[in-house]
């Protein structure tokens, strides 16, 4: 049997019944397109989650106070509820420490913010310009606070634009205007630019004023709520992170030097994306389970048509083989069946997942990310499932007895 | 051009044996046309499927076109049966859905000696269908749309298409009345008498046995004397 011969039986038996042929086709397409889409979500939202991480920062620490809540006969108030790191500890990690770029003490808490008759409860955040860079912050109008401010004391104040947005009206430029906290008042100098993020300390809701003015009339006493470090190189976090500890314990006189007994929390951002990075790859995993059983579902749908198939052309095999059909005739037939089946609904699932995966995109839910390894995989697994899945009633096809297979009703 | 000795054949269901065929030999010689005859239950049935190469005698040999056949594997026999024997079956086995020019075709697409071009195999397609005297205003027409007497017709020009040296009818006329019985008959007749095809006409009625030249009669797996 000529190839251009095997192409054209296995069209006329595919066309002979076109419903069947479409719904198996369709089992297919589900389940590659499934495929393709829930790994392209899965894809999507560990990068959208690795996003708002680094919209965090890149390479950076945070010290909070708190913690050692193993403190003996201590009572643990909770990380960042403590008074034990200081303005001068800030200073110490920026003399002392080897590998850093910036370092930003910062003092904050919920105040009620008013401006005219309009007020609004946020976070006020007193610290330094080196907070700008290591928040990667972006101005929409106006300046950040000066070095000279945030040393002197100065009444100025610089708001996140969901602020600006609640004291002044939408989009408003409110540079010049004046603001209260806590009875005094401060002088807005500009808006930082959206960064659309969300989820910890969002710096959209946010009022920032300068250090020394935050530790002098708003929360009083030298004690800040956290030091954020950065340094430039990702390789040289976990050093810096251990310079910081060791300085830190030696200066607050912790017990043989004992991380466990620390009065003060390191985080890692990398520690956190990569814990979230491991979520959401489990996530990705599930996604791609449920997927691979619907490609497997749709597999079976095909063996299924295969043979049932084979049960209904009986005669027709045995006609074949009475005229001359060897046994690889009649099983390359049916798995040429098989294999288009699933190249068809293969091409026509991976069209699909793809568009649909734009679809998502373009509604504006997720930025999805259909990776050429989805494509690959969901590609490669049909056209195992139709040679696997078509093998075993090609082969049954072919042994058929033309005798029997001819007496068959 | 066809010899039997001596073929035996016993069928094994369930540990017990049944003997059908017990010792047959005959010949026949080419351009004959033959007529097995026999009850149903006879044997003759499993004769066909021996002389069709569709099975294969327990004991005993078959010659076939002058090599013994009687042991071959399936695909060996397959492509005997593609190029050597030409097969009319009772119930037509026609492809459904399939035109008249397509179902003559298919043995064709299963000679792997004789690999033909697409004119070659039109133009046999179109002389056996001729041979067979069906009509040329029909031939795209689909299978399932033809009456009993063209599809036989149809099916006899599927046995001639490649030339084979034998052509086996199983009760061609079981499945038809009897103006048609005679029109194929008369045809099978006709490519014997005119193009000296050996014919080998299996069937139980004494008078459509009378068609052959000769009629061999098996009763109870043996070759019964008139």
């Amino acid at each position: 049997m000529q190839f251009r011969d095997l192409l054209h039986e296995t069209y006329a038996a595919l066309t002979a019944n076109k419903t069947r042929t479409t719904l198996t086709v369709l089992g297919i397409v589900i389940g590659i397109a499934s495929v393709i889409i829930m790994l392209s979500i899965g894809q999507g939202a560990q990068n959208s989650i690795q996003s708002s991480i680094n919209s965090l920062g890149s390479n950076v620490l945070t010290v909070t106070p708190g913690g050692g809540g193993n403190q003996p006969g201590g009572v643990s108030s909770g990380s960042g509820s403590g008074k034990s790191l200081t303005l001068d500890d800030a200073e110490a990690i920026e003399q002392k420490v080897p590998l850093i770029d910036k370092v930003a003490p910062e003092s904050s808490g919920r105040f009620q913010v008013v401006a005219g008759s309009k007020n609004t409860n946020t976070t006020v955040t007193g610290t330094v310009p080196a907070y700008k860079d290591i928040k990667a912050l972006e101005m929409e109008i106006g300046v950040f606070i000066t070095d000279a401010q945030a040393r002197n004391f100065g009444k100025v104040a610089v708001l996140g634009p969901t602020v600006r947005d609640d004291l002044f009206g939408n989009n408003s430029n409110p540079v010049g205007k004046k603001v209260k906290i806590n009875s005094n008042t401060y002088t807005v100098t500009g808006v930082t630019k959206s960064k659309g993020g969300s989820g910890f300390s969002n710096p959209d809701d946010m009022v920032i004023v300068p250090l020394s003015t935050a530790m002098q009339y708003l929360s009083g006493g030298d004690s800040v709520s956290g030091i954020t470090v950065t340094t430039l190189r990702t390789e040289d976090l976990e050093a810096v992170e251990e310079g910081i500890s060791d300085l830190l314990l030696d200066r607050h006189n912790i017990k043989d030097l004992d991380p466990d007994l620390a009065d003060f929390n390191i985080l890692n951002l990398a520690d956190i994306s990569s814990a979230a990075s491991s979520i959401t790859s489990i996530f990705t995993l599930l996604l791609g389970s449920v997927a691979g059983i619907s490609l497997l579902v749709g597999g079976i749908g095909i063996m299924n048509m295969m043979l049932t198939t084979v049960r209904e052309r009986t005669r027709e095999i045995g006609l074949r083989k009475a005229i001359g059909a060897e046994r690889s005739d009649i099983s390359n037939q049916f798995l040429l069946e098989s294999v288009i089946i699933t190249s068809i609904g293969g091409i026509i699932g991976i069209v699909l997942g793809i568009g649909v995966s734009l679809l998502v995109t373009l509604s504006g839910v997720l930025t999805t990310s259909v990776s050429f390894f989805s494509v690959a995989l969901a590609f490669g697994v049909s056209a195992l499932i139709g040679v696997g899945f078509g093998y075993y009633p090609a082969k049954k096809a072919s042994k058929l007895n033309p005798i029997e297979a001819l007496r068959y009703e | 051009m066809i010899k039997l000795s001596n073929i035996k054949k016993d069928y094994v269901t369930d540990g017990v044996v049944t003997s059908v065929l017990h010792g047959i030999s005959f010949e026949i010689k080419e351009g004959e046309f033959v007529a097995i005859m026999g009850p149903s239950g006879s044997g003759k049935s499993t004769i066909m499927n021996i002389l069709g190469l569709l099975d294969i005698p327990t004991s005993g040999t078959y010659t076939l076109d002058g090599k013994d056949v009687s042991t071959l594997s399936d695909d060996e026999q397959a492509r005997i049966r593609a190029q050597k024997i030409g097969f009319v079956f009772q119930s037509f086995n026609l492809l459904p859905r399939t035109t008249v020019l397509r179902n003559v075709m298919m043995p064709l697409i299963y000679n792997k000696k004789n690999r033909l071009s697409n004119k070659e195999r039109e133009d046999k397609t179109k002389q056996a269908l001729n041979s067979a005297g069906f009509p040329e205003d029909r031939w795209e027409n689909l299978s399932n749309h033809l009456s009993g007497g063209q599809i036989q017709r149809v099916a006899i020009a599927r046995a001639l298409v490649n030339d084979p040296v034998l052509i086996l009818a199983d009760e061609p006329t079981g499945n038809l009345d009897s103006k048609t019985s005679d029109i194929v008959l008369k045809t099978l007749q006709d490519l014997n008498q005119k193009e000296g095809r050996t014919i080998i006409l299996i069937t139980h009625e004494h008078d459509i046995a009378a068609y052959a030249q000769r009629t061999i009669f098996i009763r109870d797996g043996l070759i019964a004397e008139k």
